[in-house]
């Protein structure tokens, strides 16, 4: 028996950090499975590249930081990380592409504000942006889709992603959102532009896309298990898909030559990874449900209008860094109300109850 | 989890495992052997300390008055058996501590003879101010943990207007089932102990919340109050902590209590429903307060069990009653897992205050390392007040204290739902605390400066006032002697006009 005072609770613990991390690593892998199985070797090297990556770095910083590696690395979070940015790329992006934004996502994003807990911007959004920005012709060559065992083989593969990627045009091409867009430059109008868009297979993920964004139908169960899971909330994803759902209706309604429609945007990019897997980035997002909501309602029209009028045609990567600011000010002023008094902090007026 | 919105009266909260099963089959043991020796502190509620009226060797009666109370907020101490008084002495008390405090040992003669006992032909015609003077004088306090004197509320609940009193059997701690079988085997005499309650405050309704993990209590108390419109027995989700009296009632009745207020603002008394059942054993069979159900549960014992204790008894001859096996047991803690206190020693006594004894297994308390803040907010979702827990414990870290107070740090209940759920297992309730303390420690400190610094000034005025004193008297002296002087001048003057005839010349000089 110990004789050191020690305050309850005396229980045997509910619920671990790794195994929160193990939880969404399961969740997102169904997901990740589908871009393997969709673009082949070379998503799986640049995968497993980014995850390893991501695993130096974080040793890296831990040991420059003087504490003990170990146990921070067996938490899982460097893990999750470098499958988001691993997720985020383009599949057939060379290896570099998947170190560089692991190095930025783990020593940028993580470690120079002080380790796990501690980042104002979510690691792996932070990651893609700067990717984007920094290499844009990398970050968005998108590879057709090339089931495994039908494209390049395990060798060839390798040269994909490690060496050059050879006769770009004949395996690549434009992501719809992309495409949308540069037809508009060009002035031809929507319906048109869209012939050869099937909602049904960019639904359960058969399209060009990054490597674990296409398929919205094993993200959004994914997501939904960690809901049940008690991982994740539902105000977050719930407000971010409802802004998005919202205002594409509203302004395709309008004028549906200039507006994509709801189904497009809720499966195109990034959207259903973003609203399960990083918007609800715990560290970066608010505390309370009424901020999460609020946060998540941000993040889905900033992507929206990042989406229709921005320079970007996609904007995820964007809306979550600009709302990830917002969150010290939300949580500032979004607080939840103290038993017994009023929501500016006053206790309750007797006479009134 | 997928809960859309939140039963606005039902905030927060969790569920941890309940291990209650153990125990809540078993009834009361009512054969526990009578110790040889009992200890039983003078202080064992809120207030006070009571004051021991009793010398080393007399000889006492069950029942006899050992200690009586002393002011408003305190609570008489009386013997648990018949015996002798062998010391008044300081004893380790069941605190986390086991500081030593004032505790009167008894040595039992085995007899159990009971003293002469006060009762009354029909306790329901009683006057309500009788009642609550039977319930002081009986040493009745809240058993469901805050050992408040009951007979200071009731009277407090008859001053003011009270519509409802609210009894709370929630027992929404692991672990505990004392309340649960003492609602089994003796609902009549609780819903007694209720109808006195309501009469010793002329409050014209009472509610009873029960957690819905206990059915059978539940069934039991619906039976007892059948005949009894104005007792109304409820379910309440079992969800911890619903035994927080501000949650059960903003529950059962949808209102709060203001936040600087008590439960008596609105109109509201809230008793445990073990002290209805000391509040019919005072009134009803004259017995003050001196025994209590206490569950004895964990996984160091080989038989956990609800046992029926006399005060005083030491833990250790309870855990040995039940079976402990020691080498199994990692911890030793008073009350529930959530709130109650690790103890260092089991040679302490069992006081009134005391609902439960857990010999906790290593097992049951496992303790992995603190990990780093992910700010899941777990804690937000669970903290049944409404606070920020993971902001608070950030600014008490870097020693903001003003910064935590201003979260709500004083509107925490310490339930220790924050900390059940933190997934990086950051001892929050533990920050809380000594945020508190803190707190109180630098108010003393305050406090301490501000009468250091009255007497300064106090010291500089005497002195002050000493030597304007002195001066005064100083000059008052100078005075009188200038007067004397000046009067024997005068004398010598008028002497020397009788002889100035006769010589101007030294009278001339003289006044020069």
């Amino acid at each position: 028996m110990s004789s050191k005072p020690i305050s309850g609770p005396h229980t045997a613990v509910s619920r671990r950090v790794d195994q929160i991390m193990w939880l969404v690593i399961k969740a997102m892998a169904p997901a990740i499975a589908c871009g393997i199985f969709l673009f082949g070797w070379p998503a799986l090297y640049l995968l497993a590249t980014t995850v390893a990556a991501a695993l130096l770095f974080e040793a890296f910083s831990l040991k420059v930081k003087g504490v003990a590696a170990l146990p921070f690395l067996r938490d899982g979070s460097a893990i999750v990380t470098g499958l988001l940015v691993a997720m985020t790329l383009p599949p057939w992006a060379p290896w570099w592409i998947g170190v560089v934004g692991a190095a930025i996502a783990i020593v940028l994003g993580k470690h120079v504000y002080g380790g796990l807990g501690q980042n104002l911007f979510n690691p792996a959004m932070l990651a893609r942006v700067a990717l984007l920005i920094s290499f844009p012709i990398e970050m968005t060559t998108w590879a057709n889709v090339s089931p495994l065992f039908t494209g390049p083989g395990v060798i060839e593969s390798l040269g994909i992603t490690f060496g050059s990627l050879p006769n770009a045009d004949a395996v690549t091409g434009a992501t719809t959102l992309g495409y949308v867009k540069t037809e508009f430059s060009q002035g031809r109008l929507l319906p048109g532009s869209l012939l050869e868009y099937s909602g049904f297979l960019a639904f359960i993920g058969w399209e060009r896309g990054s490597l674990g964004e296409t398929s919205s139908l094993l993200l959004l169960a994914g997501g939904i298990w960690l809901m049940w899971q008690g991982v994740i909330k539902w105000h977050i994803p719930v407000s971010l898909l409802l802004s998005i759902v919202l205002l594409s209706s509203l302004f395709h309604l309008l004028d549906s030559q200039h507006y994509l429609g709801p189904w497009v945007h809720l499966n195109s990019g990034a959207v259903m990874l973003v609203a399960f897997y990083i918007a609800t980035d715990y560290v970066t997002s608010p505390n309370t449900p009424l901020g999460q909501i609020i946060f998540g309602a941000g993040c889905g029209m900033l992507i929206y209008v990042i989406r229709t009028w921005g320079g970007y045609p996609e904007g995820t990567g964007f809306a979550i860094l600009l709302m990830n600011a917002v969150t010290p000010l939300i949580d500032h002023y979004i607080r939840p109300r103290i038993y017994g008094r009023y929501r500016n902090g006053k206790p309750l007026d007797i006479s009134n109850s | 989890m997928f809960a859309l919105f939140e039963n606005p009266r039902l905030r927060g909260g969790i569920h941890a495992e309940e291990h209650k099963t153990e125990t809540s089959s078993l009834p009361i043991a009512t054969d526990f052997p009578l110790p040889k020796k009992l200890y039983i502190p003078v202080q064992q509620h809120v207030g006070k300390p009571a004051e021991p009226l009793v010398m080393v060797g007399d000889k006492v009666l069950k029942g006899q008055l050992l200690a009586y109370s002393q002011g408003t907020i305190s609570a008489p101490v009386h013997a648990p058996t018949s015996g002798t008084i062998v010391d008044v002495k300081d004893f380790p008390a069941p605190h986390p501590s086991a500081l030593p405090i004032r505790t009167v040992v008894l040595e039992s003669d085995g007899l159990e003879q009971w003293a002469e006992l006060n009762v009354v032909e029909d306790p329901f015609q009683l006057d309500p101010e009788e009642i609550c003077l039977r319930v002081g004088a009986a040493g009745v306090v809240g058993l469901g943990g805050a050992v408040f004197p009951s007979a200071v509320k009731l009277s407090l609940g008859r001053k003011n207007k009270i519509h409802t009193l609210l009894i709370n059997a929630g027992e929404c701690e692991p672990y505990l089932t004392c309340d649960d079988r003492l609602m089994q085997e003796r609902a009549a005499e609780i819903v007694a102990g209720i109808r006195l309650m309501l009469r010793g405050m002329d409050a014209p309704k009472a509610l009873v919340g029960i957690e819905d993990n206990k059915p059978e209590a539940f069934a039991a108390m619906r039976e007892a109050t059948r005949n009894l419109p104005n007792i109304v027995v409820s379910q309440v989700p079992t969800r911890y902590p619903m035994g927080w009296d501000r949650q059960m009632l903003r529950y059962l009745t949808g209102q709060e209590i203001p936040a600087d207020g008590r439960a008596t603002d609105i109109g509201v008394v809230v008793h445990n429903v073990a002290t209805a059942y000391a509040v019919y054993k005072a009134v009803c069979l004259g017995q003050p307060l001196i025994s209590r159900v206490v569950t004895v549960s964990g996984a160091a014992l080989a038989k956990p069990q609800n046992v029926e204790v006399p005060i005083g008894t030491l833990m250790s001859e309870v855990l040995a009653y039940c079976g402990l096996d020691k080498a199994k047991m990692a911890r030793l803690v008073m009350g529930g897992p959530m709130m109650g206190d690790a103890l260092p020693i089991a040679e302490v006594p069992v006081v009134k205050a005391c609902n439960g004894i857990l010999a906790l297994s290593h097992a049951d308390i496992e303790e992995p390392e603190v990990q780093p803040c992910i700010r899941c907010s777990s804690c937000v979702t669970a903290c049944p007040v409404g606070l920020l827990p993971l902001e608070m414990a950030s600014r008490i870290k870097v020693n903001q204290l003003d910064a935590a107070v201003d979260l709500g740090l004083k509107d925490c209940i310490s339930c220790g739902s924050c900390s059940y759920v933190c997934p990086s297992n950051i001892p929050l309730v533990h920050y809380f605390k000594f945020a508190s303390g803190e707190l109180v420690k630098r108010q003393q400190a305050e406090h301490k400066a501000e009468q250091t610094k009255r007497l300064i000034e106090d010291r500089n005025h005497r002195m002050e006032r000493i030597r304007l004193e002195a001066e005064a008297e100083a000059q008052r002296a100078a005075e009188a002697r200038a007067a004397r002087l000046a009067a024997q001048q005068q004398a010598q003057q008028a002497k020397a006009e009788g002889t100035e005839k006769t010589a101007p010349g030294v009278a001339a000089e003289e006044t020069a």
